[in-house]
């Protein structure tokens, strides 16, 4: 019972955290993408995607399975470059920069860019190795004492540190579901992202572990802008203050989270809130 | 011909019986619907093995118990004055004559007239015989095909009893295979304790010198001391480690990791091409070309290579090893899962830094056990080193000097003219044994290391 009452808190706190659309307003707008198209060979996964993602805001994308949401969420940080035959057409600007631009080093971007995906993927190292390798590969930390301090600070944000402080030199992949997502949210913080992308991230936990992330993701907004893909409506409307409702590759609507669950102004997407697609 | 009517018969008793079997189970099911047991099939095929049973017990007695009693009557033909005047191999003889003229076939010199009495007589005897055991074996098929008719009611569990007997039959042949394998590890350890009844174990295992006396001359067996071969073996396996190991894991990356799908679709068929090459090929190879290609360019650079060495032999088994830890490298980086790759990409990582730090840690205990089998083919491989390594077994830790190996060695013992009554070519059993113990240690550990690894991420 104590169990079920936390988790009802939590849920109650994210709802009350909720910001009203003019205090959102006040949030510039960090990534913009226009009629962004993705062919996987001849199929077209996505029909033109025009979005703006608001700055230290929690933007959430809802759509049935199939839908394009985690295509278009792999697009932001050209994750879709690793998958062979993919073909990404459109423009999406961070900052009013390209990230397609043939210039940019993809690397770079990944570095501002972190991501968290559906199922938890620790490293198979110890937990410090899996939260140091992004700091190290990327030459972050000038000594052993400034990697510990990111591993962490890291770890303290993820809020797994005192969970871990005693074991750090245990592998990651010996930690319970929850905290290997919350593992993989650190290692992501860890390289000093500005944008996180998170897909489905609690799709493989259980409901204590679900409300401890969605928890943390309130936390993390104050400092980063968050992109989370997840099938759950509930969750979008616990953590997310603008949503956007993705169909068979369209985009169907999008803004407020409030607006769009409370007063969805297409007929598909009150459909698909009401719980009659998907 | 005999045969085929045997089998042509049995074929259509089975087509028979299962047809029996199969219209009875559609007019239950006709008669009952759903709730009969067994679909029709099952009662077809649970006919049809019933059926079988008698038919094949009746051939299997008469292949047990036919050959003696047609020896019996061939020896019964021949009249009792002829009979007493015939040694061991004369009556072989003449019982090959009479069998003989009963085919049909020539004989050499004048028949005499028993014999050809005796021949006819044999020719009836067998046309009788056969068509007696063709009719019991279908009469007695045809009466349990009857009795297995007459117990299919709807509630005839045939789908349970034939799947009885399908598992059966399965392990009768996994049993084949287990009984073979434990017939010839017991031929080899009884071979080879009647060899270390010749030579003491401790001369053997720990002795430098392989010095068998062939001819057998002077009244003593010559040395027979492991060590040399052991020695050359494991040079040749760690040249051949060292070249097929980096290249063949390389391309293993290159093919899981760089290359897009067109050169995939081109490499990954012409790396296994390498595979299907026949060993003596490459021996040949080795021989004719990669020696004297190694002992010139040696020259070159002022270094004593002979043509025929450890170098050639182990670089050739090398190059035939290559294919077996590509593909299983590769078979080996499929199984590390893409997420894994995709968390690394995510950070920011570039290929070559998700390839060290991600896949191969991740793939590494795989790769060993690959690595550990690669070894285990490497120790048993024959033919090359019997072409290439120079057959000169001396214990020398020389590279470029030709050295032999166990397997030259056991294909030294055992060609041309061999007993098995000294210790000559009796150490061939005692090699074959060791190098069976060597490669069985290394299967099992790598076997277990590869199990590892795949429980990892299930």
């Amino acid at each position: 019972m104590d169990v079920l009452a936390g988790k009802v808190k939590v849920t109650q706190k994210t709802l009350d955290q909720t910001m009203n659309p003019a205090e959102l307003m006040d949030h510039p707008i960090r990534l913009t993408a226009r009629d962004v198209t993705v062919h996987y060979g001849a199929k077209q996964a996505l029909h033109g995607i025009s979005i703006d993602i608001p700055d230290r805001a929690v933007t959430a994308f809802i759509g049935p399975s199939g839908c394009g949401k985690s295509t278009f969420l792999r697009c932001i940080n050209r994750m879709n470059d690793t998958i062979e035959g993919a073909k990404v057409g459109g423009r999406i600007e961070l900052d009013g920069q390209d990230i397609y631009d043939p210039k940019l080093d993809v690397v770079e971007l990944r570095a501002r860019i972190g991501m968290v995906f559906q199922k938890p993927n620790p490293f198979p190292k110890s937990i410090y190795d899996n939260v140091a390798y992004g700091p190290r590969i990327h030459g972050l930390a000038r000594n052993k004492a400034d990697l510990d301090e990111i591993v962490v600070s890291s770890l303290r944000k993820a809020g797994l540190f005192e969970e871990v402080k005693d074991r750090l030199s245990e592998p990651g992949t010996g930690l319970s579901g929850g905290q290997q997502q919350r593992l993989c949210i650190a290692r992501a913080i860890a390289v000093g992202p500005e944008v996180i992308l998170m897909d489905e991230p609690c799709s493989a936990l259980d409901p204590i572990a679900t409300a401890i992330i969605e928890e943390l993701i309130d936390e993390l907004r104050e400092n980063y802008t968050i992109v989370i893909v997840t099938h759950s409506m509930q969750q979008a409307a616990r953590v997310s203050q603008k949503t956007a409702f993705f169909h068979l590759g369209n985009l169907i609507e999008q803004g407020d989270t409030e607006d769009i669950f409370t007063n969805p102004v297409n007929k598909q997407t009150q459909d698909y809130i009401m719980g009659r697609i998907g | 011909m005999n045969t085929l009517i045997l089998a042509a018969a049995l074929l259509i008793l089975l087509g028979v019986a299962y047809q029996s079997g199969w219209s009875k189970g559609r007019s239950l099911v006709a008669a009952n619907g759903v709730t009969v047991h067994s679909r029709p099939q099952y009662h077809g095929a649970y006919v049809a093995l019933w059926a079988m049973i008698p038919a094949l017990v009746v051939l299997a007695l008469w292949g047990l118990f036919g050959g003696g009693i047609r020896h019996d009557y061939i020896v019964s033909l021949i009249p009792v004055d002829i009979l007493t005047a015939l040694d061991q191999s004369g009556l072989n003889l003449t019982i090959g004559r009479i069998e003989a003229l009963a085919s049909g076939y020539g004989v050499v010199g004048e028949v005499q007239p028993w014999e050809q009495a005796a021949g006819d007589a044999l020719r009836s005897f067998q046309f009788l015989t056969f068509a007696a055991v063709l009719i019991l074996a279908l009469v007695s098929g045809a009466g349990a095909l009857f009795y297995a008719r007459s117990r299919i009611t709807a509630r005839q569990r045939s789908r349970n009893a034939v799947e009885r007997v399908v598992g059966v039959v399965l392990l009768i042949c996994s049993a084949v295979a287990i009984l073979t394998t434990v017939g010839i590890v017991a031929s080899l350890v009884t071979e080879a304790l009647r060899f270390f009844s010749f030579i003491n174990p401790l001369d053997f295992f720990f002795g430098t010198v392989w010095a068998p006396n062939n001819a057998g001359t002077g009244g003593h067996y010559g040395q027979y001391g492991l060590l040399p071969l052991l020695a050359g073996t494991l040079m040749i396996t760690a040249i051949a480690m060292l070249v097929a190991v980096p290249v063949g894991l390389m391309s293993a990356i290159y093919l899981n990791q760089y290359a897009d799908r067109r050169v995939r679709g081109v490499a990954k068929p012409l790396i296994e091409i390498l595979a299907g090459i026949p060993t003596i090929v490459f021996g040949f190879f080795a021989l004719v070309t990669i020696g004297p290609f190694l002992r010139d360019a040696g020259a070159a650079i002022g270094l004593d290579i002979k043509a025929t060495s450890a170098l050639t032999a182990g670089v050739v088994m090398g190059i035939m090893i290559i294919p077996f830890v590509s593909s299983l490298s590769d078979d080996i980086l499929n199984q590390v899962p893409k997420t894994l790759r995709d968390g690394a990409y995510g950070l920011g990582a570039t290929q070559s830094e998700t390839i060290r730090n991600v896949l191969l840690p991740a793939a590494l205990p795989g790769i060993v056990g690959a690595f550990l089998l690669a070894v285990s083919r490497a120790i048993g491989e024959t033919m090359i080193v019997v072409l290439a390594a120079g057959n000169s077994p001396v214990l020398r830790g020389n590279p470029f000097e030709p050295v032999s190996t166990i397997t030259v060695s056991i294909v030294n013992q055992l060609t041309g003219d061999t007993d098995f009554t000294g210790p000559q070519s009796l150490v061939g059993f005692a090699l074959g044994l060791t190098l069976f113990v060597i490669t069985l240690c290394l299967n099992i550990f790598a076997l277990f290391i590869v199990r590892r690894f795949r429980e990892q991420y299930e």
